[in-house]
């Protein structure tokens, strides 16, 4: 059975399309980073892949099930992690957000005034922070954490459900360079466990640590980074190297002479 | 200065006045993280129709008001998830319509004509040992609440997107967060009135949140801040005989003025 399997999902706020006839699937264990311009609908398919909008047409499967249905195991990091920073938590108190299993081993006392974690919960808690690093920051409060930190705790705060699917939306939006490259090592490592979808623009890095690319605008492509690494002069890069697709490539790798050249001559 | 113990006036005031701040510093945290403060504050200004209608029909005021501010709060939590980015207009809507209802009632009552002012800025001095019984029931309310669904509430308040896609009901919860608020705004009326109660919500838990790590430390230390302050304004009320609900905000902003410089000091002195 596929981990995700979105199929000819098509998707319209009033009556302007965003998502048409969408198609992909991850497997388990599966690395698929999401680009693609602002507004081409990368929002909108992660809303859909969470049950949180319902496809227009075409169907959505999370492990055979539906969106909804398997929200248990679906991990997700949101985009902003700088909200709330004056609110006073700590990093236990916002792992312990992500655990489902709230009542697992409470005692009926614990279950009526749950203002303290027990030891199962304690436990997972600081497991769960180790896989990220960040089992020493336990009693910080959230705020007094550098924006990387704050990231790894979101995982943290994610991978507390023990989910099958990571979902994460522009991860690295707001950390320096080697914070980022951080993070993406980590996401290669968890993807040894389970499957990994993230949203970013830092293709740079997503080319180097992704098994898939998926470039979205409103139409998906599909690019397998294992079988073709990106090089633009090959034939699977044709239909991945359209005009955003250049800009965005442009900058960073892209011998866009050598590709021109190779279109014409086709 | 002791012997504003011994009048038993004295003492139904200030134990009122530490019963309310309590739950004002606990219900004032859940309305400031979550960004309530002006739902709240449209709220208790249209409560006053609680009082116009309770004065009219005979019924106890408390009773009165808490009806129509739950059902305030309620309403204005339905229109505002209807249409969020309208919510301001309807807070103004609510705020200014409950209490054109409440002066109309007061109007329309024969007789004698209650004084407004002591219900919009607090009359702690005619608190009674049943009204007393009612903050003490509210207080327990407030606790019992925040005790059985801190984790929920807790989520909620640090970010709602989030505890919503973990399957946390959070509109349920934001309609409980403004019925608590709401009883309370109800009990402090005596203390500081419908107009100076958002003060004692907010100036406690301003200062309450720098100086904790844990939302349940926060509301702790803003009941006990908000206890504190009204203590001392009271005091001074009776000592200078000025107006009870006045004295107690103005010695909370004195406090947050205080807090503000001393933190300003420190931090330039490191």
């Amino acid at each position: 059975m596929k981990l995700l399997e979105v199929e000819k999902v098509s998707f319209s706020y009033d009556r302007e399309r965003v998502l048409e006839e969408v198609s992909f699937s991850l497997q388990e264990r599966e690395f698929l980073a999401i680009i693609g311009p602002n507004g081409g609908g990368k929002s909108t398919l992660l809303k859909l892949i969470m049950g949180q909008y319902e496809p227009q047409e075409g169907q959505i499967r999370v492990l055979g099930k539906s969106p909804r249905q398997a929200r248990e195991e679906i991990g997700y990091v949101p985009q902003n992690t700088h909200v709330n920073l004056e609110f006073p938590i700590r990093v236990l108190d916002v792992v312990m957000m992500g655990n489902p299993k709230r009542h697992e081993g409470q005692t009926l006392l614990e279950r009526l005034f749950p203002i303290r974690y027990n030891e199962i919960e304690k436990r997972c808690a600081y497991s769960t922070l180790e896989k990220v690093g960040m089992q020493d920051y336990l009693d910080r409060r959230i705020g007094d954490l550098s924006g990387g930190q704050r990231q790894r705790v979101m995982i943290a705060r994610a991978l507390c459900a023990h989910p099958r699917l990571l979902i994460l939306d522009e991860p690295t939006s707001s950390i320096d360079a080697e914070g980022q490259e951080q993070i993406y090592r980590l996401l290669k490592e968890l993807s040894r466990e389970m499957g990994v979808l993230v949203v970013s623009h830092d293709l740079s890095v997503i080319t180097r640590y992704a098994d898939k690319i998926l470039y979205l605008n409103r139409r998906a492509y599909l690019h397998d980074l294992q079988a073709n690494p990106i090089h633009l002069d090959t034939p699977e890069g044709k239909h991945f190297c359209e005009v955003e697709m250049m800009q965005m490539l442009g900058a960073q790798n892209c011998n866009c002479e050598l590709h021109r050249d190779s279109k014409e001559s086709s | 200065m002791t012997e504003i113990f011994h009048y038993t006036f004295m003492q139904n005031a200030l134990i009122a006045g530490i019963l309310v701040s309590f739950a004002a510093g606990i219900v004032g945290s859940l309305i400031v993280v979550n960004r309530l403060v002006f739902l709240t504050g449209g709220i208790a200004h249209s409560s006053y129709g609680g009082i116009g209608m309770a004065l009219y029909f005979g019924l106890p005021i408390f009773l009165g008001a808490s009806l129509f501010s739950v059902g305030a709060a309620l309403l204005i939590a339905v229109l505002t998830f209807r249409r969020r980015h309208r919510s301001d207009t309807y807070i103004g809507l609510i705020w200014a319509v409950g209490m054109a209802i409440g002066v109309i009632f007061t109007d329309l009552t024969p007789g004698y004509n209650t004084d407004l002012m002591s219900y919009l800025f607090g009359s702690i001095l005619a608190v009674s040992r049943e009204d007393l019984w009612f903050m003490g029931f509210l207080l327990l309310l407030v606790l019992l609440t925040v005790h059985r669904w801190y984790r929920p509430i807790l989520a909620m308040s640090y970010d709602a997107e989030y505890a919503e896609l973990r399957g946390i009901p959070t509109r349920r919860f934001y309609t409980l967060i403004l019925v608590l608020s709401a009883l309370t705004v109800v009990v402090a009326i005596k203390v500081v009135g419908l107009i100076l109660v958002i003060a004692l919500m907010t100036i406690p838990t301003h200062i309450a949140e720098r100086c904790t790590r844990t939302f349940y430390a926060m509301m702790i230390f803003s009941g006990l801040l908000a206890s504190l302050f009204t203590l001392v304004g009271l005091m001074l009320s009776y000592a200078y005989d000025l107006s009870s609900g006045a004295s107690i905000i103005l010695v909370a902003a004195a406090g947050l003025g205080l807090f503000e410089a001393g933190r300003t000091l420190i931090a330039g002195r490191s």
